[in-house]
């Protein structure tokens, strides 16, 4: 297939799992602000823009990180590529671009979250409750998800779709832990307090995980068994381990089809044999933050080997 | 007379490029004037492409380099038999209409001062006469200095500046020539030289009826002879570059040239 | 007051291709009209089909109004316009063999050698090659007009990228699936057979150095260009690469694409961008929709473009005046169907007829399209004309100008019911190893009453054209 192609089926997974994850993003901010404040207003929602990678656009462009402010930013605005409006149109315009590898249904399910987006952005916002409008982001990126799952022929555009997917949602999973563990909750004194437990709670709940988290780990919520649950296990969907997992499995679909490997199936590898070495206990004694910035760093590196090795055409 | 030339063109990039396409003409075509008796181009690490002889009777080759790449070296070779024809090409095959050599282009639009020359030659009622006045009063005007302008100078400007080098000579008398209806092309190519240069040479060449194309040399004040070799023409310094070369990538271009045209002792 | 050929109805009586129309129009009320029109944009809305208008901004997801009420020809009819367009076609890719060769027609007088070597679309840089098969122009459009039974013009001829089949195919499509009821009472010629005779006609002219099976890509200039939808549609169909020029690539003798299998070969280029484009070694320095090297590997014989760089010099409005000369001189026929008179600006006789006549006259740029830069001038006002005077004093060589011709009529669903409005034609014909031609083409309609400008972005939509089956 065209490198390009394969790259505009990538970055429509790509953008349309980061959609998701700026919707799940804003909600954790708005529960963890429901409660009385730690360290002031500002910081709570800050560590959102911290972790999302947008607090430097962000203050360009207003000087209060108020609520409204931030859901504006990180929900509608064309400014901020990251925001949701931004990834939505990306995701369907790199759709339109190879709307002939998409089925009607894929193409229907990207362009009615766009037509239907156009709408929302139309209405007064004082219309717009937040919890509204991250579940319409989730309900039609699981729309998308599911016609690409349910009708989409199993070639090498398929496996492209599901790298972008994988890569995307390791990088989110492990930037939405560290600002939990970082941004939020500096001061070693609160490790294991109510509010604590809390944010944790807040942050399965985001995740929709919450329930799923009870029925694995009875018992007392602990940042060991969260770390456990998101980084290692591998039932969990969102964990890193789990993530990981499909780039390998797509990575080896395509090393297959094209009958050689390249660099990339090689730093899957390894990543994923760092992931099945570590313990919860390395990973504490690492300090969870510096794990985090080494494994967002590590999957970095292996989208650029993978933009490398298929989508710039130089491969030869 | 037996000219041999060495002319290295050396590319260099701040950071490799991943890869290099090169359109060349650099190679003489044979005619009365001249006689190619061996002549070879070679690219550093280059694959030679395809290669075929235009309609103005110029041989192209395409060249590329596989990246990364952070130098490339473009080297030619070859010895000539010149004879003086009295700077008129005969005997060159060629297929393109002198009607295609009367548009104007960027570099070759004239300002007032060319086309009170065009109009000046205009008057004479001999067009071969008429091409050795645009040549003369052109010397006149653009005083030969290296250094003050650059490929990308005008003839107007040129003209302005009255100073110039070679390229801007032949962009004075094609401008004023095609202003006054003649037909009237660049070409490159090569001169006999002391020295080693930093440059290929160039003249302008007017379509006079009857005789055909003959070369004009504004920058030395003579027609071509047996000390010059012709390589390749176009309307302008830009459609008649000897190289034409795409990099792909972001490194920053360095360019080195080094020309050298001597006489074979006989 | 000018009287205008209606398509449908003749003297009271509904002449014979239409005659099983009228029956389908009397079963169909008002509501029933507006649900199916209602229908058809929904479809075309879906399935992506839409135009963006140059520099006009607005919506970019507009679509072209399309007109449920069918254009229809005899088989008799179109047998004539076949043989002509056909006809035409040869004539054209003769000419621009010759003027990139030996220019035969220029040393024997039958055309002045400025219109054709001073040529704005004239490729200096092609002279001396043929492509394969002789062939430069290998889709070229004709647009005509009619104006009686039996009178038909050609209007101009486009020999780059005539755009605008994706229409002919989708209306069609369309019509099948709103109406099959009409395609089992009326015997239609099928038009699908289209991408794949495309498809035959580009393999048929791969390059010298292509053995076996070409390699064929579409070549956009990228999912910006309001054609975007047809590039994709047609590549869709016809199973090849949609490409850009960030896409491929010269190395040693040939073109490559960028897959993420590695490089592989391209032989056949059909390009949508223009000349001026296609390569920044050869052309603009500057574009960024090109291949660089590309001219090359196309003059040694490792690709083919079609068209053909340098294919335009044929379709210029000055140039068009000659192609009935065209005809006698390569073919050593005379020509099927007449070209509209025309007035040169540039002659001074010419020009001075056309100075005193503007209010009856149709002025056109020599190189526009898309019916910009035009004066209808029975439909203009005092200062228009008085614009387009000046205009054509400053730059005579600019402007040509045609008679106002009475464009024929068909009936047209409009607000109030079925009006008549006028149309023009324009097919498609596939010159390769063979010269080809689908029983059909794209009907442009001018949708507002008494308007004779039928470009689309102008206001006009399209409409299904039938062949009706002997």
């Amino acid at each position: 297939m065209l490198s390009r192609t394969a790259d505009n089926l990538f970055w429509i997974a790509r953008y349309m799992e980061r959609a998701e994850t700026m919707a799940r993003l804003l909600e954790v901010g708005a529960r963890i602000s429901l409660l009385p404040s730690v360290h002031g207003y500002r910081s709570e929602w800050d560590s959102l823009l911290q972790a999302s990678g947008t607090a430097d656009g962000f203050d360009r462009k207003y000087a209060e990180p108020v609520a409204r402010n931030i859901e504006s930013y990180l929900f509608f605005d064309h400014d901020n590529p990251s925001s949701v409006a931004s990834c939505l149109r990306q995701a369907r315009e790199n759709g339109r671009i190879v709307r002939t590898a998409l089925t009607t249904q894929v193409w229907d399910a990207l362009n009615t979250a766009f037509q239907e987006l156009k709408q929302l952005e139309r209405q007064p916002r004082s219309e717009l409750e937040l919890t509204q409008l991250t579940d319409w982001v989730t309900r039609h990126a699981a729309m998308v998800r599911g016609s690409i799952g349910a009708t989409l022929l199993r070639n090498d555009g398929y496996d492209f779709l599901n790298l972008g997917y994988c890569l995307e949602r390791a990088d989110a999973t492990a930037r939405l832990l560290d600002v939990k563990y970082y941004v939020l909750l500096p001061r070693v004194e609160f490790v294991g307090s109510g509010l604590d437990n809390y944010q944790w709670m807040t942050l399965l709940r985001a995740l929709s995980l919450h329930r799923a988290f009870h029925w694995t780990y009875a018992g007392e919520i602990t940042a060991r068994k969260i770390a456990d649950f998101l980084i290692l296990n591998p039932q969990s969907p969102r964990s890193l381990v789990a993530s990981v997992e499909g780039i390998n499995h797509a990575l080896h679909r395509l090393g297959r089809a094209y009958g050689r490997e390249t660099v990339a199936q090689v730093r899957g590898r390894q990543l994923n044999d760092m992931l099945e070495r570590v313990t919860v206990e390395d990973i504490f004694d690492e300090g969870m933050h510096e794990f985090l910035t080494r494994f967002i760093g590590d999957v970095a590196t292996l989208g650029y080997h993978v933009w490398e090795s298929y989508l710039t055409g130089d491969v030869r | 007379m037996i000219l041999t030339v060495e002319h290295v063109t050396r590319y260099g990039y701040d950071r490799p490029v991943r890869g290099l396409v090169q359109s060349h003409r650099m190679t003489p075509a044979s005619h009365e004037g001249q006689r190619v008796i061996d002549w070879e181009v070679g690219v550093s690490d280059g694959l030679a492409g395809g290669s075929f002889r235009d309609g103005a009777g110029d041989r192209v080759t395409s060249w590329s380099v596989i990246g990364p790449v952070s130098q490339v070296e473009v080297t030619v070779r070859g010895r000539v038999e010149t004879k003086d024809t009295g700077g008129i090409l005969r005997g060159h095959r060629e297929l393109v209409s002198p009607h295609c050599y009367l548009q104007a282009t960027a570099l070759t639009h004239p300002d007032d001062a060319l086309l009170a020359l065009a109009e000046e030659a205009r008057a004479l009622p001999e067009v071969l006469d008429a091409a050795h006045l645009l040549c003369e009063r052109v010397a006149k005007a653009i005083l030969w200095t290296p250094g003050v302008t650059q490929s990308q100078t005008t003839a107007a400007e040129a003209m302005s500046q009255a100073q110039g080098v070679c390229q801007d000579h032949a962009h004075a008398i094609i401008a004023a020539a095609r202003a006054a209806g003649m037909p009237a092309r660049y070409v490159s190519g090569y001169m006999l030289a002391e020295e080693r240069q930093d440059a290929a040479h160039a003249w302008a060449e007017i379509h006079v009826p009857n005789l055909g194309w003959v070369g004009f040399d504004a920058a030395n004040g003579c027609c071509p002879d047996d000390r010059y070799i012709r390589i390749a023409s176009g309307l302008d310094a830009q459609d008649a570059a000897p190289i034409r070369g795409w990099a792909r990538g972001d490194g920053q271009e360095r360019l080195e040239v080094a020309v050298a045209v001597q006489t074979v002792e006989q | 007051m000018t009287t205008y050929f209606n398509e449908m109805f003749q003297d009271g009586e509904v002449r014979i291709p239409y005659a099983r129309l009228e029956g389908w129009t009397k079963r169909m009320p008002d509501a029933l009209r507006h649900m199916k029109q209602a229908e058809a944009e929904a479809l075309f809305r879906r399935i992506g089909i839409t135009f963006a208008v140059y520099g006009e901004g607005g919506d970019p997801d507009r679509l072209i109004p399309f007109d449920m009420f069918p254009r229809v020809f005899t088989a008799a009819e179109w047998a004539r316009l076949e043989r002509g367009i056909k006809q035409r076609a040869r004539a054209l890719n003769a000419f621009l063999v010759d003027v990139y060769g030996r220019g035969e027609i220029v040393r024997a007088g039958r055309i002045p050698a400025h219109l054709v070597y001073r040529n704005a679309a004239f490729e200096k840089s092609v002279v001396g090659f043929v492509p394969p098969k002789g062939v430069y122009s290998h889709i070229v459009g004709i647009d005509l007009v009619r104006t009686g039974p039996d009178e038909f013009f050609v209007l101009e001829d486009n020999c780059r990228t005539p755009s605008g089949v994706s229409y002919m195919l989708e209306n069609r499509e369309i019509m099948m699936r709103m109406f099959p009821d009409l395609f089992r009472e009326n015997r239609i010629e099928p038009v699908d057979s289209y991408p794949l005779l495309l498809r035959r006609t580009l393999a048929s002219v791969a390059p010298a150095k292509c053995k076996g099976d070409p390699t064929i890509v579409i070549l956009t200039p990228g999912h910006f260009n309001s054609a975007y939808y047809e590039h994709s549609f047609l590549a869709d169909l016809m199973g090849v690469e949609l490409v850009e020029g960030q896409d491929l690539f010269v190395e040693g003798e040939y073109v490559w694409m960028r897959t993420t299998e590695g490089p592989k070969r391209v032989d056949v280029i059909y390009r949508r961008i223009d000349d001026a484009y296609i390569d920044p070694l050869c052309f603009r320095p500057d574009s960024m929709l090109g291949v660089p090297g590309l001219m090359d590997v196309y003059r040694s014989g490792g690709v083919n473009i079609c068209s053909c760089p340098g294919a335009g010099v044929a379709d210029d409005k000055a140039v068009y005046t000659f192609v009935p000369e065209m005809i006698r001189f390569y073919l050593g026929e005379e020509p099927i169907l007449n070209n509209v008179p025309t007035w040169q600006c540039a002659k001074e006789d010419d020009r001075k007829y056309v100075l005193e006549n503007l209010k009856d006259l149709v002025v056109k740029e020599v190189h526009g399209s898309g019916g910009y830069g035009m004066l209808v001038g029975p439909k203009s006002t005092k200062d228009q004309i008085e614009r387009f005077h000046a205009r054509i004093k400053d730059d005579p060589g600019n402007y040509i100008a045609q008679p106002t011709l009475a464009l024929s009529t068909t009936p047209t669903f409009v607000n109030e019911g079925i009006a008549p409005r006028h149309v023009d034609l324009r097919p498609y014909c596939l010159v390769g190893e063979r010269v080809e031609l689908v029983p059909g083409g794209l009907t442009r309609v001018a949708l507002t009453e008494g308007s004779l400008v039928v470009n689309s972005s102008q206001g006009g939509g399209v409409k299904d054209t039938w062949v009706l089956a002997e």
